[in-house]
């Protein structure tokens, strides 16, 4: 017995040692098994989000002679997403680089083994992990022009915005860029992933022009379906971006919850008794759209309670937007990406700057007395805005030159599944 | 012989059916259609987008019976599908030139 508690305090002390030398050391990164097993699990969790979950999503909204065409957009876009990441996309995003965009130190992932770590998870993982937010942001654009867009026109595209839209967006928010050395606070995403898709989403739109005719959604119980998987997947995507599997993960989670469900009851209640007097299942699932996007910045940052006012916020102001706004001004949005996406990310992101607790995520907010991080939040907005605005439009001007961007008016009206697919649902 | 089309709602299609095996009506062949009468359509509303629903869903059953029996058979049918509500459906009957049973080659109301 003797003999095991003195090997136990060998033990112990010899541990006490080595951490105090690391401690004197300074940052050697060391594997922690139980962040890289939940990061492993989050990574499919997030993919999980676009196929099939944002696929689904959009493929319920769209008539039934789309189907095959909105699903297949969001497959193809996992595709391309996932080369472009491996031949530049990851180093362009990651690597040192500048103020506004990475390098191309890893180009074909160069240099990246089994041994590499990224703070205390394999290297592989995060990058796997970041593939699958590049992948979700391009495949969210596609809900603005669904039912017109050329599917070849689409794949350059694609290709061109992760490049020059996406890498620099992600550098300067998460890979050591302007935004991230200003302060801006993003947690998982509100800008890079929300407000970048929405603007994109909206500058398509206006590129493309709208839709011959607006079909009825042919099927609301795929829509929600795909609203679960992305409502489940957002565990991944939000306490994922805590990059271990701590008590800041923890909050994220619990926030994000709260904030979808506040959001999801906030935009039925709206239709129930404001709008067109009866509980909708797609404005319930809107509504918990809206509230996890709108949380995604702002978990990690935020107490329950602020979760519960920007979960309210973002079903008020979304359902506003998606309804009168889109058509105040007449824009085919089609599937509310700007009113859902760039809306909800630009309000999280500045609720953000006010809710903001040093108690959870180190850094206080305009309640705690902090009013700068405000105005901080507000560039942040701003430069996701002007740059995605200005970038995308000459993207989709570069790729009209290449192949139409829309699809003919023919195939327009015979649905995009049988005219670019060749293929149709039953 | 007649034809018998009745297009009725689809929640009484099975009611229909069932009261018809009761009185002896071996075989129909039932469809599901879209279409207006009275009734028109109704408006739908996806996140404040309203669309008009002019067709709705109908059932068209379609039934070959003797002339001795059909009088029976629209009873049974105008009986099982009404709910007095509107949109209940209508049922059109035809005279029937000739049936044939494809295989055995029998025909006129044996081969009902």
């Amino acid at each position: 017995m003797m003999k095991i508690i003195s090997r136990a305090l060998v033990f112990v002390g010899t541990l006490l040692v080595t951490t105090a030398v690391f401690a004197a050391e300074a940052p050697k990164p060391v594997l922690n098994p139980g962040d890289a097993a939940w990061m492993l699990t989050s990574t499919a969790l997030v993919l999980l989000m676009t196929i099939p979950g944002l696929a689904l999503f959009y493929g319920g909204l769209v008539g039934k002679k789309n189907i095959v065409s909105t699903i297949s957009q969001s497959f193809m876009i996992t595709c391309v997403v996932t080369l472009i990441w491996f031949v530049c996309g990851y180093s362009l995003t990651f690597g040192e680089g500048g103020l506004v965009i990475g390098d191309l130190s890893k180009l074909f992932l160069k240099g990246v083994d089994v041994a590499a770590l990224n703070t205390t998870i394999p290297e592989t993982v995060f990058i796997c992990y970041q593939l699958t937010f590049a992948i979700i942001t391009a495949a969210l654009i596609c809900g603005s022009i669904v039912e017109r867009i050329n599917f070849s026109a689409l794949f350059i595209f694609v290709v061109l915005w992760v490049i020059f839209v996406y890498a620099p967006i992600g550098h300067m928010v998460w890979g050591g860029g302007y935004l991230s050395k200003l302060g801006v606070l993003d947690y998982a995403g509100g800008t890079v992933v929300h407000i970048n898709s929405g603007v994109a989403g909206l500058v398509a739109a206006l590129v493309i022009g709208k839709r011959k005719s607006k079909a009825r959604p042919h099927n609301i119980a795929l829509t929600m379906i795909g609203a679960s998987m992305l409502w489940v997947g957002w565990f991944g995507f939000n306490a994922g971006s805590a990059v271990a599997a701590n008590g800041s993960a923890g909050m994220a989670m619990l926030v994000t919850q709260i904030a979808a469900a506040t959001a999801g009851i906030a935009w039925m209640l709206i239709e129930w008794f404001a709008g067109e007097k009866k509980p909708s299942l797609l404005g319930m699932c809107s509504g918990a759209v809206a509230g996890l996007v709108a949380i995604t910045p702002a978990s990690g940052f935020v107490a329950p309670s602020a979760a519960f006012f920007i979960g309210l916020a973002a079903g008020v102001i979304c359902y506003l937007t998606c309804t009168k706004l889109k058509s105040a001004f007449g824009y085919d949005d089609s599937l509310d990406v700007f009113g859902i996406h760039a809306l909800g990310g630009a309000l999280g992101a500045i609720l953000t700057g006010v809710f903001a607790s040093k108690a959870i995520g180190g850094t206080a907010g305009l309640l705690e007395g902090n009013a700068a991080q405000v105005k901080l939040q507000l560039i942040g907005v701003g430069v996701t805005l002007l740059y995605t605005a200005i970038v995308t439009y000459i993207i989709l001007k570069v790729v009209d030159l290449i192949t139409p961007l829309r699809a003919s008016d023919a195939n327009e009206r015979d649905g995009l599944d049988l005219s670019q697919h060749g293929e149709q649902i039953n | 012989m007649k034809l018998i089309t009745a297009i009725v709602k689809p929640e009484q299609a099975e009611n229909v059916k069932k009261a018809l095996n009761k009185i002896g009506v071996d075989g129909l062949t039932m469809t599901d259609v879209k279409g207006y009468g009275r009734q028109k359509g109704h408006t739908e509303f996806y996140r404040g987008s309203e669309y008009e629903v002019a067709f709705l869903p109908k059932t068209k059953l379609e039934i070959a019976v003797s002339s001795k029996k059909y009088s029976k058979v629209l009873e049974t049918i105008q009986k099982t599908a009404r709910t007095g509500k509107i949109g209940d459906g209508k049922i059109f009957v035809t005279n029937l030139a000739a049936v044939i049973r494809i295989r055995t080659g029998e025909k006129g109301d044996k081969a009902i």
